[in-house]
């Protein structure tokens, strides 16, 4: 039986309340969303926080809505809402694409995309979908707020720029003309984290043969910043075709670092990296025009 | 601490552990034990119960998370003492065989039947993709579903 160990419990009234919280009890404190990254590490003991800050009842963190031509979503936005958000799949494929393969549909009622991001795990999929995205984070302090971009976002393995007595609100996308996305992922089963995954937004110029600004995201595969900036380089400038994504998939393999584990071997990851850039890339630029 | 849970209409209130889960709550608090308590690691879903009109894997949400909502369980699917189509429909179609994963797989039939009422046997798997049974029984479960959906209107 897995049960976790001995918590303290507080429910946030909104927050600012949420950030009072944290700032009371101190670096042993954890914000608590949907749970579901953070109470099956509890379970394993692998998370031990002394008090729990329940913040799910804060519908200001609980919205998805086109702002000042952004993209903006709620941290506390569920998976499943974010999955059946019309403008979010209108704007950006690529959000819909990865949502469909997160988890299984019953988990994606309650788990949260903020939840997601800060649980940092290296084979989470928004992560590389909001880098490929160039999104950014919106965090909350006491004294304001603060802005990061999604790139620089994780630190590591686990690991954020959210310091204690702060929270992740929001994250922004901007809605650019001429854009296109997807997100293509390789896992053992339905449900499972990917053995590799990539996303990939492409957006042209006013000819519409030309890669004025690409972003590719790489899940599991041991990508600094789960990106491939190499190859986004080569593509900007570049022209829309087939030759181009070949090379940019072989760049973005090149630059990966991924490790063998149950998942797959490293050379096979490795392979995943180009080859699903590739169907990514050819897939964003085919929803170019539709994404808009 | 203290949480006040509304189960299948009725208010409960008790005083429990802040790290007690859901499902613990519903079984070894409220005795309400058609919850099934399975794999403990949000793979396999039996202990499906619905959190505020949504389904949610129980073993996964702490019971402290529910105070204040509403919870609808297995034993809340049959109304005035009528089954619920979900529940004939795996009566009628062999829809379980031990019967440990029934009670999850019905509660998200039932949701996918509110918001769906017609859905075709790929999305009936779809929404069963996070729930397993593990006697595979899985063809009968869809064919259980669909009959719910085409005698929803019943008596």
């Amino acid at each position: 039986m897995q049960v976790p160990a001995h918590v303290e419990y507080e429910k946030a009234t909104s927050v600012e309340h949420a950030l009072t919280l944290l700032a009371r009890f101190g670096p042993e404190s954890r914000i608590l969303a949907g749970g579901h990254s953070l109470i099956p590490m509890m379970k394993l003991r692998l998370a031990q926080p002394e008090t729990l800050i329940d913040i799910n009842g804060l519908a200001e963190l609980s919205y998805i809505r086109v702002t000042d031509g952004e993209l903006c979503i709620g941290a506390l936005a569920r998976h499943a809402e974010l999955l059946a958000d019309p403008a979010a799949g209108q704007h950006f494929a690529i959000l819909h694409d990865a949502e469909r393969v997160i988890a299984d549909p019953i988990v994606r009622n309650w788990g949260t995309v903020g939840g997601s991001l800060c649980q940092a795990d290296p084979s989470e999929d928004l992560s590389a979908a909001f880098a490929a995205l160039k999104a950014t984070m919106v965090i909350r302090r006491p004294d304001g707020r603060r802005t990061v971009p999604a790139r620089d976002f994780h630190t590591g393995p686990y690991e954020t720029v959210v310091a204690h007595g702060e929270l992740l609100s929001e994250i922004r996308v901007p809605i650019r003309p001429g854009g296109g996305s997807a997100y293509q992922k390789v896992g053992r089963r339905v449900g499972d984290w990917p053995v590799g995954a990539v996303g990939a937004a492409l957006w042209l110029d006013g000819a519409g043969t030309t890669i004025a600004d690409a972003g590719i995201g790489l899940t599991a595969v041991g990508a600094p910043h789960f990106a491939a900036a190499g190859a986004e380089e080569f593509l900007c400038g570049a022209p829309a075709t087939e030759e181009s994504f070949a090379r940019a998939g072989q760049i973005a393999a090149e630059h990966c670092r991924p490790v063998s584990d149950q998942r797959g071997p490293a050379d096979y990851k490795r392979h995943l990296a180009r080859e699903l850039t590739i169907r990514a890339l050819r897939q964003a630029l085919a929803r170019v025009g539709r994404d808009a | 601490m203290q949480i006040t849970v509304t189960v299948n209409g009725t208010g409960y209130t008790r005083e429990v552990e802040a790290r007690l889960l859901l499902i613990h709550f519903l079984r070894d608090e409220l005795r309400l034990t058609g919850s099934h308590w399975g794999c403990d690691t949000s793979n396999c879903g039996a202990c499906v119960v619905w959190l505020d009109g949504t389904p949610v894997k129980s073993c996964t949400v702490l019971a402290a998370m529910a105070d204040g909502r509403q919870v609808r369980t297995v034993e809340g699917l049959a109304r005035d003492s009528q089954l619920d189509p979900v529940q004939r429909g795996f009566a009628e179609c062999h829809g379980l065989q031990c019967g440990f994963c029934t009670p999850g797989m019905m509660m998200t039939a039932r949701w996918l039947l509110d918001h769906n009422p017609a859905p075709t046997a790929e999305e009936i798997r779809e929404v069963l993709s996070g729930q397993l049974c593990r006697c595979t029984g899985y063809e009968n479960i869809v064919r259980s579903v669909l009959w719910a959906a085409e005698h929803e209107g019943d008596q």
